[in-house]
């Protein structure tokens, strides 16, 4: 027996379904890249590691708990400042697995220096 | 006469800091005479030799077992010079940042206590991050001036940029706008002194050893061929030629850090009590009988004795047409 896929009514069907927005999800629509949510506060980030994976696109959603704060990683790109009162959004695709170190690079005080946040990326 | 060895950089290094000699070859060579005349009439004044000191990170309050002691025997050392150095320069961090209130300022006042036993005629300095980078600059500013600026000695060009007080690593539009128009004055050829606090290279980007907008800083001063630039910030010397300048980075009087191309963690080279100024620049240390701090057994380390050819150093290629 044909599968309603492939069949002619299933087009049609299908077609019925987009059309009132019923289609399910990876049929025709794009996917949301997954959510990290990063905080800053003196002298360090929460969490203070995260794992991405090679090719996938993550958006990380970024708030200060106290004053403004940057993070900062050439390799991926990322280049952003952390202000009080606001969630900042950044979209990263790594390309190449490894250990990075990002860092604040908005000088926020004494402990500034050693303000870290781990990104693995296999 | 080979432009190349035009001029001559002969450089002590003291440990505590950097010591710079900028030396036309005038003396006994007619050709390197005229040259300088022509050096002159096209910078506008004639380069006759002098000698610079770099100190750097004194961070004046940082809570460290020496103190100020290292910067204070840093400033009796330089006194003790004969000749001494014409200008000496400050690369920034001259204080440890804090927020009690009033505790910055008196940080300030102090370090300019220790500085001004300095005989040299002129000081000038630019800030830190730690000077700088909580308040925009606006404390340092009240107490030692511009943050960035430029002069004239004895044909240099000198120029500060302050690469810390917008808080993140970076010189800025706004500056880099007004260092367009003040290397618009000169030449190609006019020898050019650039002083600031971070490297204005990725030396290690993980470490905020950086200057984010670097590069469109030294796409300005591409057209200048003789470019060195002095820097503090690493906490230990260092050499490197980034793009047709060099860059030479002063050690701290306070405490190092460790080789960043060999090492993962910036952590702070441990104090040796036995050593007390090691690693602070003094190229040799001899502990005392005493056992407190160190007598300064100061060897001369040439930074370049021999003439270069080339761009490295001071040395600098002349390859101005007219000459």
């Amino acid at each position: 027996m044909r599968s309603l896929a492939t069949s002619g009514m299933g087009a049609a069907l299908l077609a019925l379904a987009t059309g009132f927005g019923l289609a399910g999800s990876g049929v025709g629509a794009a996917e949301e890249p997954r959510v990290i949510a990063v905080s800053a506060k003196r002298f360090e980030f929460s969490p203070k590691e995260i794992t991405l994976k090679v090719g996938e696109t993550v958006k990380l959603q970024l708030t200060t708990e106290d004053v403004t704060h940057g993070l900062f990683l050439k390799p991926l790109g990322i280049d952003e400042e952390i202000v009080p009162g606001k969630t900042t959004e950044v979209i990263v695709t790594p390309k190449a697995a490894g250990r990075y170190t990002t860092i604040c690079d908005h000088f926020c005080g004494a402990g500034h220096g050693g303000m870290k946040m781990t990104i693995v990326v296999e | 006469m080979d432009r190349r060895k035009f001029l001559t950089v002969s450089g002590i290094s003291l440990g505590v800091g950097a010591l710079y000699t900028m030396a036309p070859r005038l003396a006994g060579d007619a050709e390197g005479a005229e040259l300088a005349r022509q050096l002159g009439r096209q910078n506008g004044e004639r380069p006759v030799p002098f000698t610079v000191f770099q100190l750097s990170d004194t961070h004046v309050g940082w809570d460290g077992a020496l103190g100020t002691k290292a910067f204070e025997r840093a400033v009796e050392v330089v006194n003790g010079l004969t000749p001494g150095p014409d200008l000496v320069l400050f690369t920034g961090d001259l204080t440890h940042d804090t927020e009690a209130p009033g505790e910055h300022a008196a940080r300030m006042k102090r370090f300019q206590e220790i500085a001004g036993r300095l005989k040299a005629p002129k000081v000038y300095h630019v800030p830190g991050e730690h000077d700088a980078g909580l308040d925009g600059g606006e404390l340092y500013r009240s107490v030692f001036g511009p943050t960035f600026y430029s002069f004239d000695h004895k044909g240099f060009h000198f120029i500060a940029l302050d690469n810390v007080s917008r808080a993140k690593p970076e010189v800025g539009a706004e500056q880099r706008a007004w260092l367009a128009r003040d290397l618009a004055r000169f030449p190609g050829t006019a020898p050019i002194v650039v002083f600031t606090h971070r490297p204005l290279f990725d030396l290690r980007p993980d470490w905020e050893w950086f200057t984010s907008d670097g590069d469109d800083v030294m796409n300005l001063l591409a057209p200048y061929q003789n470019v060195t630039v002095l820097y503090g910030h690493i906490h230990r010397e260092h050499h490197q030629m980034a793009g047709h300048a060099a860059h030479y980075a002063a050690r701290s009087l306070c405490f190092a850090f460790p080789d960043p191309q060999n090492t993962a963690d910036k952590k702070a080279i441990p104090f040796d009590k036995a050593e007390p100024f090691k690693n602070l620049g003094i190229r040799q240390v001899q502990a005392s009988a005493a056992g407190k701090g160190a007598t300064l057994s100061v060897s001369e380390v040439s930074l370049d004795a021999r003439e270069l050819s080339g761009t490295e150093g001071f040395n600098q290629l002349l390859k101005s047409p007219a000459l």
